[in-house]
């Protein structure tokens, strides 16, 4: 086996504590170089706080979060409302955290498809319009890792597939690692090298399947769709009570659910490495 | 024609007008209107501790102002109170109390409108140094913190996760504030420093296309409404704080009127589009 780079970013039992309550917990996982790893699980199951402790604006309350040092990122998140008082035009909001050329905002706004923009306020923009701007301007950045909370809100399907492979192609290009949260419990990109489900702690990660190679997708969406996204089948081993309780599959029940606890098979079982491999 | 007093005050007041004018914008876009106010209304206190101990008084207010900002900071981030209680706490509290430590000090003779509405024709040679050497601190310490304060007050969760610190940033600009409470408390009163700060600002946004423009608008408006109001106070025998901030008001007002707008807006609409052109 290859001797593996540094990871980028590294979270070791990394959890978050609020007024006694736990966001998340025990959260260990790495984005390396290159790779493209996407969250996903319900509301409320900790998907962003991760996303925050990875990139530091959350300190883990226990465990522990590494940056590799001098990590360039880049965040897109999840919403961002631009006061309207601010006169900020799109050219001067892509060069908000640090300088960056003409050619290469030109070239991010032309990415994203939204070049035409470049001189529009940015409190006019539409949804959509605005998270291709957010878009471009982390792509501007020429990031180490790319951090992206849910960057297809607001954008319809078509622009969805076409973004996602636009995150793909940013990610050959630059070779950064992508941490993406997916808006979507079921559906993630074909490209992610490795899903972790959250919920309140990871309930299971592994490689995306190739999907849906059934007749109704494709009609549905299209061959060229089936062959951009992908479902990622994945059984859990315990089930969330309404109380907050686990009950594992041996059909305990426990307040917590930890990957160490007794209830859960061995990690090899857990964590699928085969490509193409439907658990 | 110019007195030297007069000749004083104009260079006084343009000096804080310029300095006023960046930093309210940053007032105006992270709506701490009601912090610039508690400030301020703490530089009374500012005032009666300078008289109580014989110190300098701008530098007085500059620590008391100083000192409430960092209050702020720790009561938001321990209490249960929201940041608008907090403050009116803070401002009507050392308010009070400035009053109250003034009214132990009989022996002082001190000129009350003048705290509260400023005294820009009493300015002297060493206010003149004190302000404009101040502001120019004040102006460099802002150019130097400029990326990472406009990014924090655009989302700092942003400008954190990309490797600034909003935080020292926010600190700074605190600090800042107090510094600028403290120069141009003698130039148009307690009361009216929050006027000095929001209104040239709030004028700019008429006109502005970015951030920076906006701050070097809101210093040229604030300048020029210092020009026009003292020479309205000398004209029409008005005190000259508050004609300051009757000429900051005129203008305004003055980019309230509709016409220049209407034929802006009427080059950016494409031709194209009559939908729009029935509308307006």
């Amino acid at each position: 086996m290859l001797k593996r780079p540094d990871p980028l970013v590294t979270l070791d039992g990394a959890g978050i504590c609020r007024d006694g309550r736990w966001l998340v917990r025990g959260v260990s996982c790495t984005v390396d170089p290159g790779e493209i790893v996407t969250l996903i699980g319900p509301n409320g199951s900790g998907k962003s706080t991760t996303a925050k402790m990875a990139l530091g604006i959350l300190k883990p309350d226990e465990g522990s979060a590494k940056r590799r040092d001098g990590l360039r990122i880049a965040y897109v998140p999840q919403s961002l409302a631009i006061d309207w008082t601010l006169p900020l035009a799109v050219d001067r909001f892509l060069r908000l955290t640090g300088p960056i050329g003409k050619a290469e905002a030109a070239d991010a706004l032309a990415a994203t498809g939204v070049r035409h923009l470049a001189r529009a306020e940015v409190r006019t923009l539409s949804g959509g319009e605005f998270q291709r701007v957010l878009l471009a301007r982390a792509i501007a950045r020429k990031p180490d890792l790319l951090v992206l909370d849910e960057p297809v809100q607001g954008v319809d399907f078509t622009g969805e597939i076409a973004l996602y492979e636009l995150i793909k192609s940013i990610r050959d290009r630059l070779n950064c690692g992508v941490l993406l949260i997916s808006h979507d419990l079921h559906v993630v990109m074909a490209a992610t090298d490795r899903v972790i489900c959250l919920n309140g702690h990871v309930c299971c990660s592994g490689t995306p399947t190739a999907v849906a190679s059934s007749a109704e997708y494709k009609a549905l969406f299209g061959a060229r769709a089936a062959s951009t996204l992908a479902v990622y089948e994945h059984s859990h081993d315990h089930t969330h009570l309404p109380d907050g309780r686990v009950q594992h599959a041996d059909g305990t029940i426990t307040n917590h659910c930890h990957p160490g606890d007794g209830h859960h098979p061995g990690p090899d079982a857990l964590h699928n490495k085969g490509d193409g491999d439907v658990r | 024609m110019f007195d030297d007093f007069f000749m004083r005050a104009l260079i006084a007041g343009i000096g804080v007008a310029l300095v006023a004018g960046p930093l309210g914008c940053f007032i105006v876009w992270r709506r701490l209107a009601y912090f610039g106010d508690t400030l301020s209304h703490a530089a009374l206190l500012g005032v009666a501790l300078a008289f109580l101990f014989e110190v300098n008084i701008t530098a007085a207010v500059f620590a008391v102002s100083a000192c409430v900002s960092i209050a702020l900071l720790l009561l938001q981030r321990g209490a249960t109170l929201s940041a608008d209680a907090l403050l009116g706490l803070l401002a009507h509290a050392s308010l009070a109390l400035g009053m109250v430590v003034l009214a132990f000090l009989t022996w002082v003779r001190f000129d009350l409108m003048g705290l509260l509405f400023g005294d820009i024709l009493a300015v002297s040679k060493s206010d003149l140094a004190t302000i404009w050497l101040g502001g120019a601190v004040v102006l460099g310490i802002l150019a130097a913190i400029w990326r990472p304060l406009f990014a924090a007050t655009v989302n700092s969760e942003l400008a954190e996760a990309e490797g600034m610190n909003p935080a020292r940033a926010n600190i700074i600009f605190m600090l800042l504030m107090a510094a600028v409470i403290a120069i141009a408390m003698k130039i148009v009163g307690v009361l009216l420093i929050t006027a000095m700060l929001i209104i040239p600002a709030a004028t700019a946004r008429r006109f502005a296309a970015g951030p920076e423009q906006m701050a070097v608008l809101a210093a040229l408006i604030g300048a020029a409404s210092v020009v026009a109001g003292l020479f309205g106070s000398l004209e029409w025998d008005t005190p000259s704080g508050p004609s300051i901030v009757v000429a900051s008001l005129g203008f305004f007002l003055l980019s309230l009127v509709p016409t220049g707008r209407r034929l802006t807006r009427g080059r950016d609409r494409p031709a194209t589009e009559p939908r729009h052109g029935a509308k307006g």
